[in-house]
């Protein structure tokens, strides 16, 4: 856990609504990520959890730049990678890569097998047809594809098998940096524990780093090393995956941790904490702790003050004015 | 990895096998198919197939019926009708061809590039598309030709002119779901070029409808030529177009019918047999109805 990889600094991105006006008049605007950082360790396995709409998706993006963030700093390396001109960035490309979460949307129907995966490896000038021809065979043996799928189209194939095309793909260039955009929410449960298996497998031999987005908290714990939680593009808790799981702090965490159906007595009669109502919309987001809405623990300067980061060491901060 | 490749191969090879075995399981395709085969040999070995040069007079024999010696009849200055057909089918494919190849290539390309990028660009192009769409073909291509003259690259620009705008606008539709799509997204993220994602990944995946479309865009290209040179603004003579047999022919309904209908009979052929196998590509590469066939 030594070197920052990356380092997020308050990353924000704004979509304009258009045709509609906030309560004070301007254009309206949703704020997808707002005010986000964090720090990504070499090797680590970082989990970015939270409920649908609370912008993880769109953190991922921004870090790859498929979407321009509307402020904040990402440096990779030390690079800021959202100044980065159009070549550079496509030679940055090479380090960071992302897994998609549809594993039907994210293979171009057209292209074989072979052409998905070596398509990188042309764009980058791999080598000769022939080396890239075997890099690609390689490659389908790493994530576990019979070299005869060579030829075939995605669409002969099963969301799991899918899915391992695209991690092909995502390592074909040897990247440090993998951006795991819910890569097995979409798989049926025992698919998923094969696809998480291979990923963890191939994290630990080519010592990748990944962020991993995902919802799923049980997945998460399986194969983080750190979560972040999020709620309303901002972040509420960042702690080691197993002090997270067995000391979570903030109100929104235990929320969130108490809706796993558990299959243990002990654990199911832990207490369990019900939020109250939906998520706000994110172009009105509340005043004070954007939680106070929801949070059974809320007191008056909860609706007024903005609470501040807590370290509670051990690299666990939370932001809720009782941690 | 020798082994890889023969495998490979032997899919791909199935692939294509499938695809035209699924097309030819229709009836109509195969008919359509043999039609256009045969127009097409017509037009390649005219000088061949042509009993008589087109313009070779023979006052003697003029306004013929039918008959062993000229099979369509002969005009009104003894010209034999079979042949004069015959050199028709050129004109009549080569602005076919040609003219949807160019709009294929236009629209496509506009279409394009207005879906993927959107915003001002994606204005302007529609702009475009709009105004051209809105124009009456057949004045405009009146308009065009009785300014830039009668010839056969006028014609085929004429028809471009006009119809580049329809693929331009069904492109643009097609690309602008197609990028949202994550292959997009992921064709970027691995550091391709916007032209290479546009040309590489999206295009491939918008051109069935367009295939289709510039199959059934042909016969009404041929329509178009045939109407303009019935008016006069086609391929000037002595080269036979069926337009201008039509036209001239028009003249002798009554006592020479056979001069006017040969043609008519072909392009009705030709038009027909376009529009079977545009329909038979539809099926086939419509996914969803491709087991019903």
């Amino acid at each position: 856990m030594a070197e920052k990889l990356l380092e997020i600094k308050n990353l924000q991105q704004y979509f304009p609504v258009k045709g509609l006006k906030g309560t004070d008049g301007k254009p309206a605007v949703v704020k997808a990520v707002d005010g986000v950082t964090f720090d990504i360790y070499k090797g680590e396995v970082l989990g970015l959890v939270g409920e649908s709409g609370c912008g993880k998706t769109t953190i991922g993006r921004c870090i790859l730049r498929l979407v321009e963030p509307t402020g904040g700093e990402v440096l990779f390396n030390g690079i800021d990678v959202l100044k980065l001109k159009d070549e550079e960035m496509r030679k940055l490309r090479q380090e960071m890569q992302i897994v998609f979460q549809d594993p039907y949307g994210s293979l171009d129907p057209r292209k074989t097998v072979g052409q998905l995966i070596g398509r990188p490896l042309e764009l980058h000038r791999y080598g000769t047809k022939e080396e890239i021809r075997k890099r690609t065979h390689e490659l389908m043996e790493l994530v576990g594809l019979r070299p005869e799928y060579y030829g075939r189209f995605p669409h002969e194939f099963s969301g799991g098998q899918r899915q391992r095309i695209g991690i092909a793909r995502a390592i074909a260039l040897n990247p440090q940096f993998v951006v795991c955009d819910e890569p097995v929410s979409a798989l049926d449960v025992s698919i998923q524990a094969q696809v998480l298996n291979l990923m963890k497998d191939l994290q630990e031999k080519f010592n990748l780093t990944y962020l991993f987005i995902s919802h799923d908290l049980r997945v998460v714990r399986y194969i983080c090393d750190r979560v972040i939680v999020m709620y309303l593009g901002r972040i509420m808790e960042i702690a080691d995956s197993n002090e997270l799981y067995d000391r979570p702090v903030h109100p929104y965490t235990k929320a969130l941790l108490s809706a796993i159906p558990e299959v243990t007595k002990e654990r199911r009669e832990r207490e369990r904490v019900r939020l109250q109502g939906d998520v706000p919309s994110p172009i009105n987001i509340p005043g004070g702790c954007r939680f106070h809405t929801r949070c059974p623990q809320r007191q008056e300067i909860c609706k007024t003050t903005e609470p501040p980061v807590k370290d509670l060491g051990n690299g666990h901060f939370c932001v809720c004015h009782f941690a | 990895m020798e082994e890889y490749r023969e495998k490979t191969l032997v899919i791909d090879e199935q692939k294509k096998i499938t695809f035209w075995q699924t097309f030819f399981r229709n009836k109509a395709a195969i008919l359509a198919a043999i039609i256009i085969v045969i127009f097409l040999l017509c037009a390649i070995f005219a000088p061949l197939i042509a009993p008589f040069p087109y313009d070779e007079q023979n006052l003697p024999e003029m306004m013929q019926a039918p008959s062993a010696n000229h099979i369509f009849g002969t005009d009104e200055f003894g010209r034999d009708i079979f042949s004069r057909v015959i050199y028709g089918t050129r004109i009549s494919l080569q602005v076919g061809f040609f003219s949807v190849a160019i709009s294929v290539i236009i629209g496509t390309i506009l279409g394009a590039l207005a879906g993927y990028y959107g915003g001002i660009v994606d204005q302007i192009i529609s702009g475009f598309i709009d105004i051209v769409s809105s124009f009456p073909v057949s004045l405009l291509a009146i308009a065009v030709v009785a300014s830039l003259g009668r010839s056969l690259v006028n014609l085929i620009i004429v028809i471009s002119m006009i119809s580049w705008a329809g693929y331009a606008r069904i492109i643009r539709g097609q690309v602008l779901t197609l990028k949202e799509w994550d292959f997009v997204e992921a064709a970027r993220a691995l550091g391709a070029s916007n032209l290479r994602i546009i040309f590489k990944h999206v295009l491939p995946n918008a051109i069935a409808p367009i295939i289709v479309m510039s199959t059934l865009e042909i016969p009404k290209a041929i329509i178009v030529e045939s109407t303009l040179s019935f008016l006069g603004l086609g391929v000037p003579p002595p080269t036979p177009s069926w337009g201008s047999i039509m036209s001239a022919g028009r003249a002798y309904i009554m006592q020479a019918p056979w001069i006017t209908m040969s043609p008519g009979l072909a392009m009705m052929a030709i038009v027909f047999a376009f529009n079977l196998f545009g329909d038979a590509l539809r099926d086939t590469l419509d996914p969803r109805l491709n087991k019903q066939i």
